[in-house]
């Protein structure tokens, strides 16, 4: 099971009918509507744990929702650390997952 | 309560000398207003340089330094692994980089003087530089490598010294200011009053770093030790992408200066936690602590200029601390002559967290009558070029 | 005339500025987002309208109200996508702002500095979410995240959910997930029934003048029972389940003082869990701009909603959780009284007095819904603790024990807790607690708070150099640009 976007038909609000638009996830197409985040369109598209973190390389995705926890960071269209949740999608763009492993520093030899 | 010595001040130094002095087998008692690190331990960049520093005396204490670090750091990681976090010794060598025909006449000539003097100093073309540092700027004219450069994580080493003291024996004392000397009937000084009681000790270090000089107020003398502030941004984490310790020439310049205009200078490096540290501005403003968006500003510039693809990195952080600055560019190290009892180990400006562990095996050989591994005689209170600072009456 | 700058367009930034250009000011407004509203009024953008959308929110139309006359207004020029990264307080009087403006997180945003006469902070607050294991797995989402989907994007965060933590918050969320197409299986709200009781009943008088909150509570409340479902207080969701995401929690009994009560757990399968336990006001700024603290942790204002800076006003949840009602009546003083206007004068004496009813109504949430030390007994040694530095709360304990320190700086330098790209924004609270717990008074001694950040939001490194003067004169004021509104 996913998350997953409530049809625009059955919506009790009334929407009009959205604008599709098309993205790129790690060089996977993937589509959403004009007007969402990449995170809803990367929620939306059922990728949960998009991101890797740096040390125990676990799978990290939409916390906070509110730009505040900077667990879903991303690359877009070349630069890293942008919150998926605050940036609009635009079609065509390029995101790329983030991991950045800690740099392997030796420890003291006696 | 009764010590052989009282150390005021649980920064690095006072960690140090408490360490040193407690495993050799003397009763240490630490005392701090705040607690250990608390002060500019916790809010600088951990160096361990020798590259920044000209012929001279304090170069012969860093180099005594560094033998140290290294042992040192093997030594506490391995009595202290699982109790207090690994201190991150890292070796990692330093590069000083010139992007001016003028700034490379300059280092090359400064670097031969510090050969000279016994360092590793190796001269590199751009191209060599860009090897050692791949996203270097292509700007860079020559660079110097110094591989006995390293970094520990300052505050981190300061609760591992603290730590180690404490196995030792030592107590500290945290949250306690110091508000008075104690003299015994000769007029020697025999401790130190604090809010909680008195701290009675045949010897009283001053360890307090730049507000040594306010301590040693409250004993009745003079101590020109003087802040000077620095501030520091942290980005987020990111690819390993720098590799050494990266400054600019004109950093050598700002340190030896007595301007107390705003100096910045670009220093670069990796953290273990993946973070790039950038730094630094030396500024003499007092205790004034707030953030100064001007001289961070400025440090970001000459980052770039030194690594352009910082541009794009985000700064998530910002921290500034209190260089401990003397009038005479030398830490004080050893016995006070105005006043018996009193010693000093303080004065240390930006390079006290790699000066720590030599200045303490000198506070121990001094305090205990042994011969010193270098001449302490430079760093010693009585020296010619502090007395017109130290004229006061015990 | 006054300039007053407002730095937040929710509902008590939309009051101040609306306030203080009735009293005359010219105002500037600030959000760090591209529509207005704030996170009460999060709603969808421009090109997805929907005709019947004000059925999603409360107070509606007071927030058109507001939005539209600000926008059509020419004595208020409205900046979206400002993301304000620090306050320079000075001795002389005007704080310095500086904003990017631009995508958020860009690069070569336009950077401005403001130099206002007064200041208007309006914040907010984020969602506090306690630490239980496998809160890190993807699938464990705030109350926030769920509603800002839900409002802004008309996505469900999954399809099975539980909603889990502390506060009224907890029951639109539930209305909202169940209005996108989510199974809610069941609100989990930890304060057990004895301490709602003592909270909501002492003054019931209280409940009929805040007659606004009690129908907006009343509205979420009837939503429940039509979606059937489950409301279980005394209860929390103690640990999440699953390998790459959440698959099931666990679910437990509480004490009152909120440790579990061993052999009362169960566990349902999920697909997400929303959890939020209260909220964390946005202080950095305030912090920045030098503005004293009260005893829990708010702004300190007077009357006038004046912090104990002189020129800069707070207003809403970053004076104290109150809710919709309260930020907007404390937002029309604020910018009242920073346009120079005074709490006692006739046109604001019905904001005054909405202001005294529902701070009542914020103490009363407080009182039932308050967080209890007895969470951490939801804790294990692997328990991810500071989810950016990926800190386990065993590893947290052994440090804090090991070296000793009762000092929450050296602490966090030490063992990476909170120093992460969210600067302890989520975990910072949190951290604090578990430290405190070792003092030896279970107090921290030096005295420092994990809301301070000065640099209040990442930039990067390019956009501050871009302010860098070729010498040391101070920052000239630049003139925003008209054509961002």
């Amino acid at each position: 099971m996913a998350p997953g976007l409530l049809p625009w038909r059955t919506d009790p609000i009334g929407p009009a009918e959205p604008t599709p638009l098309t993205i790129t996830l790690d060089g996977v197409p993937v589509s959403g509507l004009v007007g969402q985040s990449l995170a809803g369109v990367i929620l939306a598209s059922g990728s949960v744990g998009f991101r890797r973190t740096s040390h125990d390389g676990r799978p990290r995705g939409v916390f906070c929702g509110i730009g505040v926890c900077y667990d879903c960071l991303v690359e877009v269209n070349g630069l890293r650390d942008v919150r998926a949740c605050q940036r609009r999608a635009e079609g065509g763009d390029v995101v790329v997952t983030q991991h950045d492993p800690p740099p392997n520093l030796a420890e003291p030899q006696s | 309560m009764t010590s052989d010595v009282v150390i005021v001040g649980a920064g690095i130094i006072g960690a140090a000398c408490a360490r040193a002095l407690a495993a050799s087998g003397m009763d240490v008692t630490v005392v701090d207003r705040g607690c250990v690190a608390g002060g500019t331990s916790s809010a600088c960049e951990g160096n361990l340089l020798v590259s920044d520093k000209g012929p001279g005396d304090e170069l012969v204490l860093a180099q005594y330094a560094t033998a140290l670090w290294r042992d040192t750091a093997a030594e506490i990681t391995e009595q202290l692994h699982g109790v207090v976090p690994s201190v991150e010794f890292d070796a990692k060598g330093g590069l000083v980089v010139a992007t001016t025909d003028d700034g490379a006449v300059a280092l090359l000539a400064f670097a031969a003087a510090q050969r000279a003097a016994g360092v590793d100093a190796r001269e590199l073309d751009s191209a060599q530089a860009r090897g050692l540092e791949p996203e270097l700027s292509p700007e860079t004219r020559v660079a110097v490598h110094y591989p006995q450069d390293a970094q520990v994580q300052p505050t981190i080493a300061a609760m591992a010294l603290i730590a180690s003291a404490r196995n030792h024996g030592a107590t500290v004392v945290e949250n306690t200011p110091v508000i008075a000397g104690i003299r015994d009937s000769d007029g020697a000084l025999a401790g130190v009053a604090t809010a909680a009681g008195e701290l009675r000790a045949r010897y009283v270090l001053i360890a307090a770093g730049p507000w040594s000089g306010d301590v040693a107020a409250m004993l009745g003398l003079p101590l020109p030790v003087h802040p000077r502030r620095g501030e520091l941004l942290v980005t987020t984490r990111m690819r390993h992408r720098v590799f050494h310790k990266v400054y600019d020439a004109d950093y050598v310049g700002a340190v030896e200066s007595d301007d107390d205009a705003l100096q910045t200078s670009s220093v670069v490096e990796s953290t273990a936690s993946g973070t790039v540290l950038i730094g630094s501005s030396r500024q003499q403003i007092g205790f004034e602590s707030g953030m100064r968006v001007d001289v961070l500003a400025q440090v970001a510039a000459k980052a770039i200029r030194l690594f352009p693809f910082l541009a794009d990195a985000s700064v998530m952080r910002s921290y500034g601390g209190f260089r401990p600055f003397m009038p005479d560019h030398l830490p004080v190290i050893g016995a006070d002559p105005r006043l018996p009892g009193l010693w000093l180990a303080t004065g240390h400006e930006g390079a006290g967290i790699g000066l720590s562990l030599a200045t303490a095996e000198l506070i121990r050989d001094l305090m205990q009558g042994n011969a010193t591994g270098i001449d302490a005689a430079p760093f010693s209170p009585a020296r010619a070029s502090l007395a017109p600072y130290l004229v006061g009456a015990a | 005339m006054t300039n007053v700058l407002v730095i937040g367009a929710g509902p008590a930034g939309l009051a101040a500025a609306s306030a203080a250009r009735r009293r005359g000011a010219s105002v500037t407004l600030l959000d760090s987002s591209d529509l207005l509203g704030g996170q009460f009024w999060r709603h969808l953008p421009q090109s997805r309208p929907a005709a019947r959308e004000r059925q999603l929110h409360h107070g509606w139309s007071t927030f058109t109200g507001l939005r539209d006359a600000l926008i059509a207004d020419a004595g208020c020029l409205i900046i979206r996508l400002a993301q304000v990264w620090a306050i320079e307080p000075s001795a002389s009087g005007a704080a310095a702002v500086h904003v990017v403006v631009g995508l958020p997180d860009g690069a070569h945003r336009d950077t401005m500095t403001f130099t206002p006469d007064a200041i208007v902070l309006a914040t907010g607050a984020h969602d506090r979410t306690l630490p239980f294991p496998g809160w890190d797995l993807p699938g464990v989402f705030t109350g926030g995240a769920a509603q800002a989907l839900a409002k802004g994007e008309r996505i469900a965060v999954g399809r099975r959910v539980v909603v889990a933590g502390a506060g009224p918050f907890l029951l639109p969320v539930a209305a909202s997930l169940a209005g996108v197409g989510a199974k809610v299986l069941g609100v989990f709200e930890a304060g057990r029934a004895t301490a709602l009781l003592r909270g909501w009943l002492p003054r019931p008088w209280q409940l009929i003048l805040a007659g606004g909150k009690a129908r907006e509570l009343a509205g979420y409340a009837a939503g429940q029972l039509r979606h059937r479902i489950p409301y279980r207080p005394g209860r929390a969701v103690i640990a999440a389940h699953g390998t790459d995401r959440v698959e099931s929690v666990t679910v437990a009994a509480l004490r009152d003082d909120w440790s579990p009560i061993p052999g009362t757990e169960r566990t349902i399968a999920v697909d997400a869990v929303c959890v939020s336990h209260g909220f964390t006001p946005r202080l950095e700024l305030a912090i920045a701009a030098g503005c004293e603290l009260t005893a829990d942790r708010f702004v300190r204002v007077d009357d006038n909603q004046l912090s104990t800076v002189r020129g800069v006003y707070a207003a809403g949840e970053i004076t104290g959780i109150g809710g919709v009602d309260l930020a907007l009546a404390e937002g029309q003083l604020a910018g009242h009284a920073a346009a120079g206007g005074q709490f006692s004068e006739a046109q604001v004496r019905l904001a005054v007095r909405r202001r005294a009813v529902f701070r009542g109504f914020a103490a009363r949430i407080e009182a039932a819904h308050g967080i209890r030390g007895g969470w951490r007994g939801w804790l294990t040694d692997d328990t991810i603790v500071c989810r950016c530095e990926e800190v386990g709360y065993g590893s947290l304990c052994r440090s804090t024990v090991g070296t000793g320190s009762q000092s929450l700086r050296t602490l966090k330098l030490a063992t990476r807790a909170g120093l992460g790209i969210c600067q302890g924004r989520i975990c910072g609270r949190s951290v604090e607690e578990l430290l405190a717990a070792f003092a030896p008074h279970g107090v921290l001694t030096d005295g420092t708070i994990s809301d301070r950040r000065p640099i209040a939001a990442p930039l990067r490194l390019g956009e501050l150099a871009s302010l860098a003067q070729p010498t040391d004169h101070p920052l000239h004021q630049l003139h925003p640009r008209k054509d961002r509104s």
